[in-house]
């Protein structure tokens, strides 16, 4: 997933917390640079036409913008549901976060072929817990299940 | 370091492996991609049956499924020698297997086509591992040529299924 690709993806989730337009501080600290790196690339991703920013209010994804960042969080999504549920990685959404950059759209098509996904994915990505809703963790203490073996 | 917005067929900008846990972890996905490869080859095989298919698209199935195996046994040969946790391998390959024996027979262009997808991930992926491993200077426990070295050839034996896959297909147009 290329750098445009992540930083789509970011402003995608802020943009689901917020219900508004993404701040750029708040971007720049999902995608731990500077904020003048995020203002920068907010710029690029301007003039391809995936998003727009107004001063003081933030920036708002366009309509490609958001196919792009949909594509982008499925594949993330399928990162993380393959680390943790085929790979048994406890630590899945650093190592997610890690791997990324790395891992294109076609690879995690490949990957996609043994894991199981939601149908509704990527809209049961979770952007508070940072991984999909329905992702069975690894190592996860059951909740309701401990209760019950007392 | 220049960030690529423009373009889109450059992934891994600025992106660098720094340590042997990360580079065991690419080179587990090569596995499983390697996986895939064998399994989709072997099951193409055995459901399409052998009079379905002409002897060049047999060979080059099994020729895949060969050439898969080899590429796994490499690359689980470098993670040994990393200092990582042994890796669940054996789990994997089960995984992959039960989800291809589940696969419905697809017809005879989904075959090449398939294998094509294939090579090119295989290829894609490989390339981009290689330039994040050149993008950084971190030490691992395996000598850094003789790692690039390991993945170049690999890479190289993916360009190479590309270009054969490519060829039958014109081929037969």
């Amino acid at each position: 997933m290329n750098t445009a690709d992540q930083y789509v993806k970011a402003i995608y989730l802020l943009q689901e917390m917020e219900n508004g337009p993404a701040a750029t501080g708040a971007l720049a600290d999902m995608m731990e640079v500077s904020p003048a790196s995020a203002n920068e690339m907010i710029g690029k991703l301007e003039s391809r036409g995936l998003a727009e920013h107004e001063k003081y209010k933030g920036v708002t994804l366009t309509d490609e913008g958001i196919v792009r960042a949909r594509d982008a969080l499925q594949t993330y999504c399928i990162i993380e549901r393959f680390l943790s549920n085929v790979l048994d990685v406890e630590e899945f959404r650093a190592e997610a976060r890690e791997l990324e950059p790395v891992i294109d759209g076609m690879i995690a098509e490949r990957l996609d072929t043994i894991i199981d996904r939601n149908s509704e994915c990527p809209d049961c990505f979770d952007p508070e817990t940072d991984a999909c809703e329905y992702l069975e963790v690894c190592g996860a203490e059951p909740e309701t299940e401990t209760e019950v073996a007392d | 370091m220049s960030s690529n917005v423009e373009g889109d067929e450059s992934v891994s900008v600025g992106y660098q492996v720094t340590s042997d846990h990360q580079l065991a972890r690419l080179l587990q996905i090569g596995i499983v991609l390697e996986e895939v490869v064998e399994a989709r080859a072997y099951h193409h095989h055995e459901e399409l049956g052998e009079d379905a298919l002409d002897e060049e698209v047999r060979a080059l199935l099994s020729h895949a499924a060969e050439e898969s195996a080899d590429h796994r046994e490499r690359l689980e040969a470098v993670i040994d020698r990393l200092e990582v946790d042994s890796v669940p391998f054996e789990e994997i390959e089960a995984l992959v297997e039960a989800q291809y024996g589940q696969t419905k027979p697809e017809d005879f262009d989904g075959v090449l086509y398939d294998q094509l997808c294939n090579e090119e991930t295989a290829y894609k992926f490989y390339d981009d591992v290689i330039e994040a491993i050149e993008a950084s200077d971190a030490q691992f426990s395996i000598d850094r040529e003789e790692l690039v070295a390991t993945l170049s050839a690999i890479r190289e034996e993916e360009a190479e299924g590309v270009e054969e896959v490519t060829r039958i297909m014109e081929d037969r147009e």
